[in-house]
């Protein structure tokens, strides 16, 4: 099993380096289309599973213990065969 | 008295942690990330500055889980305490031995600068020796200074007196560094006995270094 896990900011905490993306893309003529940007990180891992709902399990725990810091962050796990 | 300094791989402000503690006359043993003790007599924890597990992740992520933290957090909860300088700060928020997080300062800079700091509270071991209202001098140097709290645990810490340090001019008028909520650069636990800042006092013990404001915020915790 393959876990995806998307890690950024939550809404409401500012993202400074999504807003300096931003207005460097306003910068090179993309100011029409980009309405918002966020950076986050992205932890991509071969799990040791047998179904789905024991690596998404498993990988929520990683999460809340250490891959995340929930005081600032959310994510988000994608499950893959 | 005696302190002990941890030791992760990638700190690096061990030794000048070292030098000022025994300056104010205490004995300090530097002690390794996979030791899973603390010192017998032990009346201070430092986790100093510096970059420890290279920041991986987040910047003291990893050290939470290093094998001398069990012992640090059993220290605390027996009413132990413990000083968090910088990076030492960020692994004892990522412990939850304090609350908040701190963030990438909002400039994205790096700030390495003296700057003027102003006493929020004085009712704990650590600013004892300051007035409320004092300002001092002490050098910054960080990535991820940038304190942030939700603001109900805001109210917490502004009700509980929590709040030790802000960024000041040197009037002492609030000013923006880093972005941290309230402009806060260092704070306690309810208990008073762990305490977090990102400045460096450890730096500030000398006036041929240019400041020794660090003298009086460290002697605190030695008596």
């Amino acid at each position: 099993m393959k876990a995806i896990i998307n890690i950024g900011l939550k809404k409401g905490v500012l993202d400074s380096a999504g807003k300096a993306a931003h207005h460097t893309l306003d910068t090179v003529g993309f100011k029409e289309i980009v309405k918002d940007v966020r950076i986050g990180k992205q932890i991509v891992m071969e799990l040791n599973c047998s179904n789905e709902a024991d690596a998404k399990d498993e990988a929520t725990k990683m999460c809340e213990q250490l891959l995340a810091n929930t005081v600032i962050e959310d994510y988000d796990i994608t499950i893959e065969a | 008295m005696k302190v002990s300094v941890l030791q992760f791989p990638g700190t690096n402000c061990e030794y000048d942690t070292k030098y000022a503690f025994e300056k104010l006359g205490a004995e300090v043993v530097i002690v390794w990330h996979e030791e899973t003790t603390l010192p017998e007599g032990t009346t201070l924890v430092v986790a100093p500055g510096g970059f420890s597990y290279g920041d991986y992740l987040r910047s003291g992520a990893l050290a939470k889980f290093a094998p001398i933290m069990d012992a640090v957090k059993t220290y605390a909860a027996n009413g132990g305490k413990v000083l968090g300088i910088c990076n030492g700060f960020q692994i004892l928020t990522e412990t939850g031995l304090l609350p908040g997080a701190l963030k990438r300062n909002d400039n994205l800079h790096f700030i390495s600068k003296h700057h003027h700091l102003k006493v929020v509270n004085n009712e704990n071991s650590f600013l004892q020796e300051l007035e409320i209202g004092e300002i001092v001098n002490i050098p910054v140097a960080h990535h991820d200074g940038n304190f942030f709290i939700e603001n109900d645990g805001l109210e917490e810490l502004q009700k509980n007196g929590q709040i030790l340090l802000q960024y000041c001019n040197e009037k002492g008028e609030n000013q923006v560094l880093n972005g941290s909520v309230e402009q806060i650069a260092g704070v306690c636990n309810k208990e008073k006995n762990v305490f977090g800042l990102m400045p460096h006092p450890e730096r500030a013990m000398e006036m041929l270094l240019g400041c020794d404001d660090g003298v009086k915020m460290l002697q605190g915790l030695l008596k």
